[in-house]
Formats: structure tokens, C-alpha cells, sequence
């Protein structure tokens, strides 16, 4: 069985599936219950001064039947008083000695404030602080949160006025409502962070009730832009947490966060440069129990794979992420239909007709059903119809080959006319 | 009537709540090309209705299905899905498990129907010509309300006491109640269907009566009643007609109670009529039924489902065995059997059913019930002027057209008993075959009056 025990710029942690910043680390009692689910650490909900927080608070984007693809929030910080929450915090490590806890922080941008706070974690027993840059609603308005991440200057002074104090690794949580995301990330590292997290939620709004016309969450007839998390933003995440991790500038350890629901989510971000991951949605969902299956299908896929410790995982993948114009323009696939396997539904031609390259045929079959062929030759190997397809391997894309040595977008453009088998639409 | 009895009547399949429309709405693929929709008679836009339901839209969803099938909500109950649209659907080789298509085709027409959203809009533009529909069964319905749309008018003339034909009288109770029949006729009317009840074309009003006062009719009278099947002792109290038993339930259900309670009953037939009398003998506490086919298993015309659902509760079959003589004394006491075995295929490829010389049984019966198939309405049919028959059933062309063009015939009396839904299909294409009658004949008429002028 492979080793989970990661190592978090100085953080240790039995595995690397954290609870994030949120509702489910609200409470000692919480963390101790999902300590005893398998979770290897969590990131205690943001400690400040205690505020006072609205009724309703979350709303969702649902899909085709399946809920919670998307969780919005007005939720605040803590709203508990700091001293009860450094005294679980001081318990559940006397307890919990091995598991990581994180206290994430935020208070208003006085050097005073930060020292004062930080000491407070540290002395409860804090194995690490993140510093919450990122929540993007509510504390915002008030200076705090992504207010801080979204202006590099701001994030790398509190940064450094957490650094003259800390005694413990400093993770800085990052705001995903930039425009990009890298430069909060150098400024968190200039100032002198051990490590990053990202993505803090995304500014939303869920939806409208189409009776009352009011957004969701309804709070008395009106409602406020919230924050986006869940499965629907992990592509999101995985986007920015790769740019950081191939930063060169940056290069420090990287805690995943982003809509992680399973393991397969979480090698995902790990293979993009994640040490660690943390989870808030999912177990809001399904409570702490789907650790088990995390653990468990994480350590079966790197026995499968090989891999004696996760750690041979972390940013596995990073050097195949490229510049588009570094892709080889001479690679090319194009579709198979599996006719045992197809179902003649016929999703895959409506889609290639109407939405891409009009490269499928479609008949009617003998049983009523759909009859779909790919036309080889104007195929340009878009993957959709293989997307598309109900069917498991139905519609594979397969490598042909065109007798071409690779060719980059850079050596192309030197002299088009010598690559006249690529056709009009690439020709400029 | 006890509540058992009643709760023996309960729908087979209760609707779908909201939760379980929308998950069953949202696992449908929404083929391109839709093989269900191909399946379906009326050709429904199935995918295009389920959709909706997944939206959130039932109103567009109902409107989707009755603009296909006015009948849409008794179709939902009644149609044998697992062999039409269902049995088409493509998510059975996916999970095995096809969309639910008839339950929600009845989740969308049960919201128009308790909200009153009519299931067709009369045209506000009148055309000349009217139209005699004789019967208020599917068929006629149907046709009524596409010609209605187009803006003839259509008058239909039904002998029944209540209208609905089979949908009201025939339909097995656990799967369509009269009440539900009649809503869906009572929205049609509103719609502005007009029928004229307890009106016997022949007896009434004469055949032409009606050509005088129509240009075109429609003849829609599907099938009579199963009549004798020339068995010694037929007479013998306890012998019912199949329809009658069925039509009974539905009108005085204390009486097809007090028939059938405790009392051993025998199906004579293996078409889905004879299913649906087994299964409700077996409801109304029948002590034990027996269904005597004169061929085998493989032979039986019934859906297999349904077959299956008549095994599951309880009957018993006996095949290859032809009913000889109802015994009794004045009552009838069982049913003698002739055991048949099966010979060289006859003319209709199906193999011969040839009596075991000497090998006879007799069941013992308190009611024996002849499903053997109904009899043609020849009263009606044969004096039709110039409309051919053929093995007593008009000779229709494409356009359910007969052989005297003023005359078109759809439904049951057509095609010998089919579904509800393929008599939906006819009555629609009559209809538009009549809007081409009619309108070729008025071009006619305006052509020799623009002639005139000339």
C-alpha cells in the first residue's frame, strides 16, 4: 500500500486530503469527528473578529437531477467567539496530535491586528496559518479578504507583517477574481509565504427564483453576490493552480483547493502541482465520510501505477501543459465508431452537424434507429462526438498518421506555403 | 364493493411524482432522429415532450403530445409501451432500463388535464364542408379534432349512453378507469368536439340522412361484441360475452362482482382481450381462472408483458386445447377440452392445431368467458352504399379512404382490434384525407363556377 503521508512546506500530515476553510471546520467537535473519518487535516473556518452573519446563506446550481454541482455562499467568517475557538483549537491538538491543523486567519490590514491573531493561533497550537486573501464577499466590503488578494502590493505587506511574528508555515489562500493569478501568488511569495492555496470561491450568482425574481439565497427580498464552489469551479482551479505551479518566479508548495469531490479529482490536482488538497463542497454534500473512499482509491490507484508515496505524483503532469503554440500541428486523430457498441442514438451526428465540423453521416437503421458514420476525410479530430456519446468507448479518437515530422505554430508560420496539407483554415 | 376489491383495482403503475418525472425525464438522451417517436403510431415527439417535462415546461410538454395524439392522456395509460416507444428506446441497451415514456407522457397530460389546458384549438377560420363521424371512439375523436383544427365542421353520432367507445367500455380496469376516459372526451368537447350521444346511425338518423346532410363521413365504429363461437351449450346461463364482462366492471361493478367472487372462471382465447378478463376475474376474487388456448405457448397473441402479468397472478394456462361443448344443467358446470397438438404450418405460417383423437378434459367452470375475438358492426357496415368490404372490414386506401370516396373508416372496424393509439393514427389520417376530399371537391365546384363566368 502506497505512503499518503505528505509534508506541506513543513506542515505534516498522514494523507493529503484536508478539510478546507469553511462550515465544516467551524467547530472542534466537527474536526474531531472527520479526524476520526480519515480526514489528514483541516483548515480551521476563518478566524477574526467575530461577526454577525445573515439567514439564508448558500444556494446551488443543480443539474439535469444531479444537486449541489455548484454551492454559492454569503456565509461570513467565524462568528463564535476567538477565544472559544482557540481553545478547541488547543484541545483538538492535544487529541489529535498527528493530524494538521491549519487556522486560517483574517483581520482588518493593521500590522498590530495580524501579530496579535497570529500569535493566538500559534499559542492554541496551530501547525500552520492560511491567511484568507481570497473571500470575495461580505468581508470584502470591508477591506478584508479578496480586497487583499486581488491587490499584490496589499497581499505581500500583510504577508510580511505575518512572517515578523509567525513561528509557523504560512500558507497565503488566494482569490480566483483576478485576472490573473500568478502575480498574487509572487507577491504572497515575496512577502514571504511558505506555501499558496487555491481557489478561494468565485463571485456568483446562482440563479433567480423565477416567481419571486429574487436571486438565490433570498435573504427578505434581497439577495448579495456570494461566493462559488463545488464541482462546477474545478476546472477552474485546476487552471490556476497549474499556472502557479510551472511559475518559476513562485515556486513554493501549493495546497489544491477547487471543487475536489473524490480521489480522481484529487490526483488530478495533485498531478498538477498540489501537495495537498482540501475539500469543503463534498462534505457538505456527503459529510466526512467520503474520506474513506479517497484514501482508499488514491492508495489503490498509486499501487496500480507503481508509485511507492504520493509524492512521486505531485506535478507529474505539469510538463505536458504547454503553450498552444507549442502543440504539434501535425498531429492529428479523428473519430471511430464502435458499430457493435453504438446504440444509434445519434447525438453524436446532431452534435457534428450543428456544432462542429459536419464530419459524421447519419441514416436511418432497419430497427428505426440512427446509423452514424464518420467522414474520414473532412474529420479534424474534435473529440466532441466521442464527448457526447452515451456510450462507454463507443467513439474513440484514433491516431492516424500524416507523414509529417512535428510542426509548432512558431516553425509553421516561418513558411506557410510548405505546409499547404494543413489546409485554408489554418493557412493564417 | 370492499375496499380490497377496490384496492384491487388500483393503477398497476401509480403516476410519477415530480422528483421522479424529472429524474426519468433527465436520463432520456434526446436522440436525434428519435426511434420512439418513430415507434409510436402518432408519432409523438417524445424527446421533445420529456424534455420539457425536464425544463420544467409541462405545459409545452402536454401541448408536444396532443398535437400529435389528442388522446394522449388515455394512450399514456393504455398503450402497450414495452412493444411501441419504450421498446424502441435506445437507453434499454445502455442501462436496461428504457425511459418510462408512457408515465410521463401521462405525468405532462394529467397536469393539462386537472389545470383545463385543452388538448387542441378549433380554428377560428371556417372551411366549407361538414363532416359525419359515426362512433365517439378513439378513431372518431381523433378525426373530429384534426378536422376541427383545420376548420371543418364535425358532427360525431355515438350509440353508447356515454362516449369514449372501448376507452369508456373496454380498457382494462387497472389500466384506464371510465372516469379518466370520459375527462379526456369532456376536454375534447370542450375543445369543441361536438357528439351526439345514444344516436344509432340506422335507427335514429338513416345513412342518408346523414349524406344529405354531410359531404363527407367518417366511419368509426370499431367492433361488436364477441358473439357466439358455435359451442354446444353456449346458451347455458354463465356463459358472458368478453366485452359485456369488461363493459360490466365499469358499469355496475357490484354485479361483475357478485359474477365472478369465489367462482371458477375459464378464458376461452389468447389475444390480449382474454388477458385483460383474466386479470380482472382474478380482481374482482375469482377462486381460480383458467385460460384455454387451442394452441401453444409460442403461439400466444397477447403481449408477452401482459401474459406474464396474467401468470404472476395466478391463472392458470391450458394450451393446446380446443373448447368442444359447455356442459351444465340450465347453469353452466365446466368446459369439455379437446387436446389438440400442433401440425404442418396452414396458409398463415403459423403451425395447425390438430386434435389428439380421444383426449378430452373437462374443466369445471362457474363462468366461462368467450375472448375469441369481436365480431365486424356488419349491421352498420353492410349497408354502407358502394363501400367495399373485404373479410367484413371497409377497404381503405393511404388516406383511409373506402371505395365510395365520400366515405373514409378508420379504427377498430379496420383493422380487426389494434390499439387505442394506432386507432388515434387513423382517425388522423382520415381526417387529412378528408380535408383533401373536401378540398379538391370545392375546387371542383369553384372551377365549374369560374368556368360559368367565363
Amino acid at each position: 500500500m502506497a505512503d499518503l503521508k505528505v509534508n506541506l512546506a513543513g506542515i505534516k500530515s498522514p494523507n493529503p486530503f484536508w478539510l478546507a476553510s469553511a462550515p465544516p471546520t467551524n467547530t472542534g467537535d466537527q474536526i474531531m469527528r472527520a479526524f476520526d473519518a480519515g480526514w489528514g487535516g483541516a483548515v480551521w473556518k476563518t478566524l477574526g473578529q467575530p461577526i454577525v452573519n445573515v439567514s439564508s446563506r448558500y444556494s446551488t446550481v443543480d443539474m439535469n437531477g444531479q444537486r449541489v454541482m455548484g454551492l454559492n455562499n454569503i456565509e461570513l467568517i467565524t462568528d463564535r467567539p476567538l477565544e472559544v475557538n482557540f481553545r478547541e483549537v488547543a484541545e483538538v491538538k492535544k487529541r489529535y496530535p498527528n493530524n494538521a491543523v491549519i487556522v486560517s486567519l483574517m483581520v482588518e490590514s493593521n500590522q498590530q491586528a495580524w501579530h496579535e491573531i497570529v500569535k493566538r493561533a500559534e499559542d492554541a497550537g496551530a501547525d500552520g496559518l492560511e491567511l484568507n486573501f481570497g473571500c470575495p464577499h461580505g468581508m470584502s466590503e470591508r477591506g478584508m479578504g479578496s480586497a487583499v488578494g486581488q491587490v499584490p502590493d496589499y497581499a505581500c505587506q500583510i504577508t510580511t507583517w505575518v512572517k515578523e511574528v509567525a513561528k509557523t508555515p504560512v500558507i497565503v489562500k488566494l482569490t480566483p477574481n483576478i485576472t490573473d493569478v500568478i502575480y498574487p501568488a509572487r507577491a504572497a511569495k515575496k512577502g514571504g509565504a511558505d506555501a499558496v492555496s487555491l481557489i478561494n470561491t468565485i463571485n456568483s450568482i446562482t440563479g433567480v427564483d423565477l416567481d419571486t425574481f429574487v436571486p438565490r439565497p433570498d435573504v427578505g427580498g434581497k439577495s448579495a453576490h456570494g461566493g462559488y464552489c463545488g464541482p462546477a469551479v474545478k476546472p477552474i482551479a485546476l487552471n490556476m493552480l497549474s499556472s502557479i505551479a510551472k511559475d518559476k518566479e513562485v515556486g513554493i508548495p501549493i495546497s489544491g483547493i477547487g471543487g475536489i469531490s473524490n480521489w480522481r479529482d484529487a490526483a488530478e490536482f495533485i498531478l498538477l502541482g498540489a501537495t495537498t488538497v482540501q475539500v469543503c463542497t463534498a462534505v457538505m454534500h456527503y459529510g466526512f465520510r467520503i474520506v474513506e473512499d479517497m484514501i482508499d482509491g488514491l492508495s489503490n490507484y498509486l499501487d496500480e501505477k507503481g508509485m511507492r508515496s504520493v509524492n512521486e505524483l505531485i506535478g507529474k503532469s505539469l510538463p505536458t501543459i504547454s503553450k498552444w503554440e507549442e502543440l504539434d500541428l501535425n498531429y492529428k486523430v479523428i473519430a471511430n465508431v464502435n458499430q457493435d457498441k453504438c446504440i444509434g442514438c445519434g447525438l453524436c451526428y446532431v452534435a457534428c452537424n450543428d456544432g462542429a465540423h459536419q464530419s459524421i453521416s447519419a441514416k436511418a437503421r432497419e430497427d428505426g434507429r440512427t446509423r452514424v458514420d464518420i467522414i474520414d476525410d473532412t474529420c479534424v479530430g474534435c473529440n466532441l462526438c466521442s464527448l457526447v456519446c452515451p456510450v462507454d468507448n463507443c467513439i474513440t479518437m484514433k491516431q492516424i498518421d500524416t507523414g509529417h515530422a512535428p510542426l509548432t505554430w512558431k516553425e509553421y508560420q516561418k513558411n506557410p506555403s510548405a505546409h499547404k496539407h494543413l489546409g485554408p483554415h489554418n493557412a493564417h | 364493493m370492499t375496499a380490497s376489491n377496490q384496492d384491487s383495482f388500483h393503477e398497476i403503475k401509480p403516476p410519477l411524482a415530480v422528483d421522479q418525472a424529472l429524474a426519468e425525464a433527465n436520463r432520456c438522451l434526446n436522440c436525434y432522429d428519435a426511434p420512439c417517436t418513430k415507434a409510436c403510431p402518432t408519432h409523438i415527439d417524445v424527446p421533445g415532450f420529456i424534455k420539457k417535462i425536464g425544463t420544467g415546461n409541462l405545459r409545452g410538454s402536454a401541448r408536444v403530445i396532443f398535437e400529435a395524439n389528442v388522446l394522449g392522456a388515455s394512450c399514456a395509460r393504455v398503450c402497450p409501451t414495452e412493444v411501441l416507444c419504450e421498446g424502441a428506446c435506445v437507453m434499454d441497451d445502455v442501462t436496461w432500463k428504457p425511459i418510462q415514456i408512457g408515465q410521463l407522457q401521462r405525468y405532462a397530460t394529467d397536469f393539462a388535464m386537472a389545470r383545463g389546458i385543452l388538448p387542441f384549438t378549433k380554428s377560428p377560420v371556417k372551411k366549407p364542408g361538414r363532416v359525419a363521424i359515426i362512433g365517439a371512439g378513439p378513431s372518431g375523436l381523433a378525426c373530429a379534432a384534426e378536422l376541427l383544427r383545420v376548420g371543418h365542421e364535425a358532427v360525431i353520432f355515438d350509440a353508447g349512453e356515454k362516449p369514449g367507445g372501448l376507452n369508456t367500455y373496454g380498457v382494462a380496469e387497472y389500466k384506464m378507469t371510465p372516469a379518466v376516459a370520459l375527462a379526456e372526451v369532456a376536454q375534447l368537447q370542450k375543445a369543441g368536439v361536438e357528439i351526439r350521444s345514444g344516436v344509432r346511425v340506422g335507427q335514429h338518423i338513416s345513412i342518408a340522412e346523414l349524406e344529405t346532410q354531410f359531404d363527407a363521413i367518417f366511419v368509426g365504429v370499431g367492433l361488436g361484441r364477441i358473439g357466439k363461437i358455435g359451442l354446444a351449450g353456449e346458451n347455458l346461463d354463465g356463459v358472458v360475452d368478453a366485452m359485456d364482462y369488461i363493459a360490466e366492471l365499469k358499469i355496475d361493478r357490484a354485479k361483475a362482482e357478485t359474477r365472478t367472487r369465489g367462482r371458477r372462471v375459464v378464458v376461452i382465447g389468447g389475444g390480449n382481450t382474454s388477458i385483460d378478463v383474466v386479470t380482472q376475474a382474478q380482481r374482482l376474487g375469482a377462486a381460480e381462472v383458467h385460460l384455454v388456448y387451442r394452441r401453444g405457448p409460442e403461439e400466444l397473441p397477447a403481449y408477452a408483458h401482459e401474459v406474464e402479468l396474467a401468470k404472476q397472478s395466478g391463472c392458470r394456462f391450458v394450451f393446446l386445447s380446443q373448447p368442444v361443448r359447455v356442459v351444465g344443467n340450465g347453469k353452466v358446470e365446466g368446459l369439455v377440452v379437446q387436446r389438440m397438438r400442433l401440425g404442418a404450418p396452414g396458409p398463415d405460417g403459423r403451425r395447425k392445431p390438430e386434435p389428439v383423437v380421444g383426449e378430452e378434459l373437462t374443466l369445471a367452470a362457474d363462468l366461462i368467458v368467450p375472448a375469441t375475438g369481436q365480431e365486424a358492426r356488419l349491421d352498420l357496415l353492410k349497408n354502407l352504399p358502394n363501400v367495399k368490404l373485404d373479410r367484413n372490414r371497409p377497404v381503405v386506401n393511404s388516406d383511409m379512404q373506402t371505395s365510395n370516396p365520400k366515405y373514409f373508416a378508420g379504427g377498430d372496424c379496420v383493422s380487426g382490434g389494434q390499439e387505442v393509439v394506432n386507432a388515434v393514427a387513423e382517425g388522423k389520417r382520415a381526417a387529412a384525407g378528408i380535408v383533401k376530399f373536401l378540398q379538391n371537391r370545392q375546387s371542383t365546384v369553384d372551377g365549374r363556377q369560374f368556368g360559368a363566368e367565363k
